[in-house]
């Protein structure tokens, strides 16, 4: 069987013509040679600046710097330690909290209640907004004069600062951006739950079994490899996060993450390459979500 | 026997009563999601003087149009929203093209290369995409100037477009590839045997098949590209060529007292996409399921 499969194989790849092995090498030579050019070099060069001091304006003055930008990252830095910790509490939040109620929403969705359809368009809709947007809305909500503010009896004069309190920021900023992802979880999970088959779940529940053993025993194994997509994505988003905090603050001092110091440091003005070091150290702590990932998406392949 | 069928009556009489109860609790839970859009569309209908005079909660005096007809006059939305269209959709069209491209040939041909392809592409969709700003903002210049013209891709449309397609061609790339593993391989061979070429092969024969797939992932990419402002404010110097998403952002901070002007805008802003989703959410919804991961 094998070896007529080589066979055949060989055939078919003997029988290209000239003109057809030139076409076939346009199709993946374009679209290859721009995902190298624009993503793969600048990744590297990135790596390389990473190691120098460089103001971004003439390329002759750059400088070999060694380890020095990691240096002054790791030491005498608290910005980088705050940073580290809110992307830890992102991530704590998104992976206890935001996630699991994303599941919990697709779940009960999932059973078909009333009205179904018309909740996974509005749990999802947050989703399809732009940051820009999402940001605007959310202040609305939370500004001096607005409606939250109202709502507690505080108008201009009198209002809270809830942008620049450092108790509530954190679970303010935490919940406008698990307003987004909870709906994303919640129809990635979806989709994952249309193919359990419903006769198993009414098979046991008529055993006696609970909602929560049957989700535990039924739900949960059966969609393995959703769950570890999703814990996978929970992790990169988070430790990706920072649009959000870019539209409110606009400015890594309040609330620093990760990825916030990297667009600080590497784009607009006043550019320099701490931002490239910081980069990096934002990609290491990102290769093993994407490594996993990787390997969960090419199993077979690979074999 | 007839214990089952009692047994699954009352579970399925208990089971109703549940759903009830969790359907009116996620009710409750959607409005409270949706009420900070509500808000802010209901702000947008109402005059800023209304609003300063009697308080948020006020009954409306009367509710206009006129924030949206201030918003397209003083804010220029209208050229924003144009700059959005010549950049969105050219880069859905390229995206597709060339991720179907790639996704033909590892899927119909043998080659020991196919797997290294489809893991740069896949690989390269999750990379921080932070990393490169510097060395992209870089090249476009360099190249601009090699060619005698600084703002060839730099502040151009070319070049947002060109850097919109680099970084999602790794996902149409992965999404299209895991769809065309399902079009039987005696498709291909019997176009093979008919004589047809690689391009015919690819253009008279996949590609059709392909429509559902395409249909998904265009309304996804058009989102997620109309969305994306970083990169305008990397690369592009003048406002005026700005997309609507990247503006807003300036016009937040020059607008900043009067929100019902800005509430206006916001919506403008959101209401392709939200009215793509409502109306092409089928689509939506398959390209997730395909794709089941963007990060």
């Amino acid at each position: 069987m094998k070896s007529a499969a080589t066979v055949q194989k060989k055939r078919s790849r003997r029988s290209l013509s000239k003109t057809d092995r030139f076409t076939l090498a346009t199709f993946v030579g374009i679209p290859t040679l721009l995902q190298i050019i624009l993503l793969w070099v600048p990744a590297v060069v990135t790596i390389i600046l990473s190691f120098t001091y460089w103001n971004g304006i003439r390329l002759k003055d750059i400088q070999w710097a060694g380890i020095q930008n990691y240096k002054n990252i790791f030491v005498n830095n608290p910005l980088f330690y705050q940073a580290l910790k809110n992307n830890a509490i992102w991530l704590a939040f998104f992976v206890l909290i935001a996630t699991p109620l994303g599941i919990l929403l697709a779940y009960q969705i999932d059973r078909g209640i009333k009205g179904h359809a018309f909740y996974e368009s509005i749990y999802y809709l947050p989703v399809v907004l732009s940051l820009a947007v999402i940001g605007i809305i959310w202040n609305f909500m939370l500004q001096p004069g607005g409606f939250v503010q109202g709502l507690m009896g505080r108008d201009i004069g009198n209002a809270i600062s809830i942008w620049g309190n450092p108790k509530i920021n954190t679970w303010v900023i935490l919940g406008i951006a698990s307003w987004r992802h909870i709906g994303y979880i919640m129809l990635l999970y979806l989709s994952g739950l249309k193919s359990v088959d419903p006769a198993l779940k009414e098979a046991a529940a008529i055993d006696g079994a609970t909602d929560w053993e049957i989700f535990r025993k039924i739900i949960l194994p059966t969609m393995k490899p959703v769950n570890i997509i999703i814990v996978v994505i929970t992790l990169i988003e988070s430790l990706r996060a920072f649009d959000l905090v870019y539209i409110i603050y606009g400015s890594p001092t309040i609330f620093p993450l990760l990825n916030l110091l990297v667009f600080q440091n590497f784009a607009g003005q006043g550019i320099s390459m701490k931002g490239a070091a910081y980069a990096v150290i934002l990609l290491l702590l990102c290769i093993v979500p994407i490594i996993t990932y990787l390997r969960i998406s090419f199993q077979e392949d690979i074999k | 026997m007839s214990t089952a069928v009692v047994q699954s009556a009352e579970y399925r009489n208990n089971q109703k009563r549940k759903d009830t109860f969790i359907s009116i609790f996620i009710g409750i839970f959607a409005f409270v999601w949706i009420f900070p859009i509500l808000w802010t569309v209901w702000t947008s209908l109402r005059p800023y003087n209304d609003i300063i005079s009697y308080g948020i909660f006020s009954w409306p005096r009367r509710l206009t149009f006129d924030n949206y007809i201030n918003a397209i006059r003083e804010m220029k939305i209208g050229v924003y929203l144009l700059n959005s269209l010549l950049v969105t959709v050219p880069s859905v069209i390229l995206t597709l093209f060339f991720g179907s491209l790639v996704a033909f040939v590892v899927t119909r041909y043998q080659y020991k290369f196919n797997l290294w392809i489809l893991l740069l592409f896949t690989a390269g969709n999750m990379l921080p995409i932070v990393l490169t700003y510097i060395p992209v903002f870089w090249m476009f210049i360099w190249i601009g100037e090699l060619f005698g013209n600084r703002n060839l891709l730099y502040n151009n449309y070319g070049g947002l477009i060109l850097v919109h397609v680099g970084f999602q061609v790794g996902f149409a790339t992965f999404v299209l590839s895991s769809y065309m593993k399902t079009i039987p391989k005696e498709i291909s061979e019997s176009a093979t045997i008919d004589g047809a070429n690689v391009f015919r092969h690819y253009w008279n024969v996949i590609l059709p098949l392909l429509r559902p797939a395409l249909a998904a992932l265009s309304v996804l990419m058009t989102t997620w590209i109309y969305n994306e402002f970083f990169w305008a404010l990397v690369l592009m110097s003048d406002d005026s060529k700005r997309p609507i998403t990247s503006a807003l952002r300036r016009l937040q901070g020059q607008y900043v007292t009067d929100f019902n002007l800005l509430a206006a805008g916001a919506i403008i802003a959101a209401a392709p996409t939200v009215i793509m989703f409502f109306v092409l959410r089928k689509q939506f919804i398959a390209g997730l399921t395909l794709g089941s991961t963007k990060g």
